[in-house]
């Protein structure tokens, strides 16, 4: 039954990338082609940094409410560019090599996910309110920090991090995309790799200890996963607050399993297929100018709440 | 063998086990039994390293707790506790055939696929294999639990309360299942029972704690005494020979 509906999922992939790559073209293949290519790349990249992302930190948290992006991951990393424009002023900011202050804003993500998630998710007794009310406390005062910092910023220098921090899928910053795509396919191969230990982590603290797992080290494993993929995806088209929320929900729906392996792929096709879609059918067939972001977090936001009130009631 | 020297635990200044040094024996059942709040779950949790320990030594055969690998000890030892947390969306078959993880760790054989049809029989869980957890009654789901730590197939195997839920057909089945793993299969079995006339029928070894000490230990028709009840659980109920049987006052 999963097989076949991941199949018939990747062949609607397959039709809406082709719609991508080939509707409304004007002028020559040769420029089209590598062009929009290197978005697709860029768009496929970020949706399975996001669903994985999402996917993989639902399992460690054991819920299916909370995701990076409500946890404030994203907020961080644009918190950690804007600081760094601010205190090295975008001159400095901009004569750096772009790769290194791309990676040291990685290192520096991953590290601060890391001291900020990891006591939290490491209590032997989950508390999912206090979670909760933690991610969005951090979140508020990430981005609180982030606007204080941008006020402050020369409205020259401001131009740089304006692209950062918000979302936007018809204007992908490529530049990156090489690097990029090496740090994300390697998370994702390992989130592949830790498929199944994946599945045992979602029985719980005691029964995971009991099958022989360390539920300490796995959560850290993951909170690096999650960190580099959240920075990468961040970094292409900022912060998308419920996409990731809206296609692991999806997959749960469409695939229902407890089996990373089926539920990885699953979330990575519908995510792909929102985006991918999303934007062709944005963009090209309607063509509105609406961004396809507000469309998405319209739909996520109103899952969220819809989550959130059938499972207060119970 | 089990063997636990010198470990106390405590929270903050609360102690809660003092100085407990106790040998398990291989092969046998061995109850263990106290009054609300005597520590029992807590010792079997350090056994099964689901807490780290704070000071004292516990071995599993040549494997000691804290430091050798999870991995070798989730073949030799596992553990149901009290109130185990469950992950309602699998299905009961899903949920046994965790049990084989340690063995497999993903990819499992046609031997760990007939160890866990096995323990579906063993538990009769047949009709309900492919029903969620979440659709269960708790009885059911408890035979679920104890069916995936069967398919484990450990040497040791500590048992919180088990007969939790259990009607007295499952409660009977299970314990008598648990003596033939001993007898003739050399299993190690600690169990937490609070039904004493459980742990004199069926267990061959008896350990008592109150307030976190170790109390009598011994096999049931030397140790369930009058005095015992008054002593360790602190109530009036006499102890009856029936047939050379006990019987608990209820
Ligand atoms: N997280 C905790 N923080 C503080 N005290 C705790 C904690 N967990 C357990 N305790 C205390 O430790 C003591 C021993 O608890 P434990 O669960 O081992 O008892 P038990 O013998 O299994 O009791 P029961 O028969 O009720 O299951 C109790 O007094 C309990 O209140
Ligand atoms: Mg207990």
């Amino acid at each position: 039954m999963h097989a076949k509906r991941l199949a018939f999922l990747s062949l609607a992939l397959g039709v809406a990338i082709t719609g991508y790559m080939v509707l409304g073209a004007r002028g020559s293949w040769s420029f089209i082609l590598p062009f929009r290519g290197a978005k697709l790349a860029a768009l496929l990249l970020v949706a399975m940094s996001i669903s994985t992302a999402t996917l993989l930190f639902q399992t460690i948290a054991r819920n299916r409410i909370l995701t990076p992006s409500i946890m404030g991951f994203d907020a961080l990393y644009v918190m950690i560019v804007t600081l760094a424009v601010f205190f090295l002023g975008s001159r400095n900011f901009l004569a750096i090599p772009e790769l290194v202050t791309y990676l040291t804003a990685l290192a520096v993500m991953v590290l601060a996910a890391l001291l900020l998630f990891g006591t939290l998710l490491l209590q032997t007794r989950e508390d999912i309110m206090r979670m909760m009310l933690t991610g969005v406390i951090l979140g508020a005062l990430f981005r609180s920090l982030t606007s204080f910092a941008t006020r402050m910023i020369d409205p020259n220098e401001y131009a740089v991090i304006q692209v950062a921090s918000y979302a936007r899928f018809n204007q992908i910053d490529t530049d990156l995309l090489g690097v990029s795509a090496l740090l994300c396919l390697g998370a994702l191969l390992a989130a592949w790799r830790i498929r199944h230990r994946l599945d045992v982590l979602a029985l719980g603290r005691e029964a995971a200890i009991n099958l022989g797992l360390n539920p300490r080290r796995a959560a850290i494993e993951v909170l690096i996963l999650v960190a580099v993929l959240v920075a990468v995806s961040t970094a292409f088209v900022g912060p998308i607050a419920f996409l990731g929320l809206l296609v692991v929900s999806l997959a749960h729906l469409v695939t229902p399993s407890g089996s990373h392996a089926i539920l990885l792929p699953s979330a990575a096709l519908i995510s792909a297929l929102t985006l991918v879609g999303g934007q062709t059918l944005l963009d090209r067939v309607l063509g509105l100018s609406t961004p396809l972001a507000v469309v998405i977090d319209f739909l996520g936001g109103i899952l969220f709440l819809a989550l959130l009130l059938t499972r207060m009631r119970r | 063998m089990i063997s636990v020297s010198d470990l106390s635990y405590g929270y903050r200044d609360t102690p809660i086990l003092t100085d407990i040094t106790l040998e398990i024996p291989k092969g046998g059942v061995t109850a263990l039994i106290g009054p609300n709040g005597a520590g029992k779950s807590t010792l079997l949790s350090l056994i099964a390293r689901l807490m780290p320990l704070q000071s004292g030594r516990i071995m599993v055969d040549e494997l000691k707790i804290g430091t050798c690998a999870s991995t070798d000890l989730a073949q030799r030892l596992s553990i149901l506790p009290q109130v185990p947390e469950i992950a309602a969306r699998l299905t009961v078959a899903e949920l046994v055939a965790f049990g084989r993880y340690p063995y497999h760790k993903g990819r499992p054989g046609a031997e760990d696929l007939a160890q866990v049809e096995t323990a579906i029989e063993v538990f009769d869980l047949q009709a309900l294999a492919h029903r969620s957890l979440d659709t269960l009654s708790g009885g059911q789901r408890q035979r679920a639990l104890l069916a995936m730590i069967y398919a484990q197939d450990t040497d040791y195997m500590l048992l919180d309360e088990p007969l939790n839920n259990l009607d007295i057909a499952a409660s009977r089945a299970l314990m008598q299942l648990l003596r033939q793993m001993a007898e003739t299969h050399g299993r190690t079995i600690v169990i937490v029972l609070h039904d004493i006339n459980y742990a004199a029928a069926y267990a061959d070894h008896i350990v008592t704690m109150k307030e976190g000490h170790l109390g009598p230990c011994g096999a049931p028709r030397d140790i369930v005494t009058d005095a015992l009840l008054r002593d360790v659980f602190q109530t009036d109920a006499k102890v009856r020979r029936l047939d050379g049987k006990m019987l608990i006052d209820v």
